[in-house]
């Protein structure tokens, strides 16, 4: 009898939540997408809505879509071997390889790209190096190609980590049972450690697609200014275009991936999601 | 003999990935004992940036700002996130999912999404500044420090809980003496995400910063046209240590305990 009702009781604690979440996360998207459904005089259009399909805008959303795919399939194919061998490892390793990966997330991420501005530019470290062999010079910097060494480095651990969870929680018993059942390594791999693997896979795709598509800075630096993500079109709108409601239509279009991510993530709970850093 | 090979194969991969890694980290830590202000040619080596680091007046306002808003927007979240989690997960099933839906939103939309949301709808009511930037961190720190919670939530045992009250314990003393101890592993790292994460952000703050106040991230990102001052490669690389040497510490400790866990086991 009394417990449901304490049940009941125990709920009103998330009431300072649930204030925060109307007045700081409801009440901004309300926001962003009354300023998207507006023009400047202050009359309803749905234009801003299709700013992304305007020729001088479907460039860059193209760009974003291209940079944030290759940027994913890249730290998949990346991340799956660098956990294997950290499996394959030790105990103890395994401390020290998953150390690796999250120490130089702690050097601050914009030096972190200047810096590899400075080792692909085509005076750079890589082509210094490059030429001691006799090849090169290669131009790297202020390509796609550049962008995508970028993004790849940002957020290969992002791609890691959930992969890593994952496949740590593998009870080493099953993966015994395959071998003993005549199953090869990559049999194995195939049959066993990657469908349990894939609740990582996914929460690593939702951490890797947006943020990539979405960064300014990255292709800012590595870009040379002239490659333009869809990120960037989006601040310059804000910051020297100063049209904010088509900037917000952009925004407000981008939020289709969140909801395509809330799909992802309620197939792979979140709630795993726990770090592994701490 | 196979067994040694695939060793070195998983050593020599894990190599190859850390290079990568920390390559960049090295030309940092390099450019931090440059003599010389160009970011391309070397001056010989020095130690005066971070002679000079201590009398920048910009680059300590900066790092005071950084560390004020970590420290202030963990600790807020965990003061409303614990309470929100522990509340959530007494909900029923249509009102805990809406939560857990909202609480997703600002983790799964674009920072730069979330950041001009933010702005937009703070330019009605405050002043962009310290106190703008500080509920921005606050508000995508709290998922954090739920994610961090619930997990911990849902494997509590529940009966110690009712033990206590059915031996006479009122409510407060209970969430005190038997929940809060079973959570506060997942506080305590809550509490380090939502920290990590506010000292890393850099898109939300440079939507929500207004004139005048800067972290070291939108300080340096409004160095990038005019180059960066050599300060900050020597802030950079103190700050690598120290958190090089907290986190070996950690892993040691955490290491030993997890090897008399094992003798505890066996």
């Amino acid at each position: 009898m009394s417990k449901p009702r304490e049940l009941n009781k125990r709920t009103l604690v998330a009431s300072p939540y649930a204030v925060w979440v109307l007045a700081f996360t409801v009440l901004p998207l309300i926001v962003i997408l009354q300023y998207a459904m507006t023009d400047a005089a202050g009359h309803l259009t749905f234009r801003h809505l299709f700013e992304v399909f305007s020729p001088i805008h479907v460039k860059a959303a193209l760009f974003s879509l291209e940079i944030a795919a290759g940027c994913t399939v890249f730290c998949i194919l990346l991340a799956y071997p660098m956990v294997i061998a950290m499996r394959h490892l030790g105990m103890k390793q395994r401390g020290f390889s998953l150390f690796i990966i999250i120490l130089p997330m702690w050097m601050n991420f914009i030096l972190r790209i200047l810096a590899w501005q400075m080792i692909l530019s085509n005076n750079g470290i890589l082509n210094f190096l490059l030429g001691k062999i006799g090849i090169g010079p290669l131009q790297i910097a202020n390509t796609p190609a550049a962008i995508m060494i970028g993004v790849v480095y940002d957020y290969l651990p992002y791609m890691i980590l959930p992969i890593y969870t994952a496949i740590m929680e593998i009870n080493e018993d099953l993966i015994e049972a395959a071998k003993d059942l005549g199953a090869g390594s990559f049999t194995v791999f195939r049959r066993v450690i990657f469908p349990l693997s894939i609740p990582g896979l996914l929460s690593g795709i939702v951490m890797v697609f947006v943020p990539s598509m979405t960064s300014f800075v990255v292709s800012d630096i590595l870009g040379g200014g002239k490659l333009q993500l869809i990120g960037n079109v989006i601040e310059q709108e804000f910051t020297t275009g100063n049209d904010w409601h088509a900037g917000s239509g952009l925004s407000v279009s981008l939020m289709v991936f969140v909801l395509i991510g809330m799909a992802f993530t309620s197939v792979s709970k979140t709630e795993g999601k726990e770090s592994v850093i701490w | 003999m196979v067994k040694k090979l695939k060793d070195h194969l998983a050593r020599i991969y894990i190599g190859i990935i850390a290079l990568i890694l920390y390559a960049p980290i090295v030309v940092l830590i390099v450019l931090s004992f440059n003599d010389s202000r160009s970011r391309v040619t070397w001056g010989g080596f020095t130690f005066d940036w971070y002679v000079k680091l201590f009398s920048n007046r910009q680059i300590k306002e900066a790092l005071v700002t950084t560390l004020l808003l970590a420290l202030g927007s963990a600790l807020i979240a965990v003061l409303v996130g614990v309470p929100g989690a522990v509340g959530i997960h007494a909900m029923k099933q249509k009102n805990y999912k809406l939560f857990m839906v909202l609480t997703n939103i600002p983790m799964l939309n674009a920072d730069i999404v979330t950041g001009i949301a933010l702005m937009l709808w703070f330019v009605h009511f405050i002043p962009l500044g310290f106190g703008s930037i500080l509920l921005a961190h606050i508000t995508f720190n709290i998922p954090y420090v739920i994610l961090s919670v619930m997990p911990r939530l849902q494997q509590m045992n529940v009966s110690i809980y009712e033990a206590t009250r059915d031996l006479g314990a009122g409510p407060v003393y209970s969430f005190f003496k038997i929940i809060l101890p079973q959570l506060s592993g997942g506080i305590i790292s809550g509490f380090f995400m939502a920290f990590t994460m506010s000292m890393d952000d850099f898109v939300i703050t440079y939507f929500t910063k207004g004139a005048g106040v800067n972290t070291l991230s939108t300080m340096i990102y409004g160095e990038i046209r005019k180059g960066i001052k050599p300060e900050m490669y020597a802030l950079s690389t103190l700050i690598f240590l120290i958190v090089l040497i907290i986190l070996t510490v950690v892993n040691k400790v955490s290491g030993q305990r997890q090897k008399a866990k094992y003798h505890v086991d066996y």
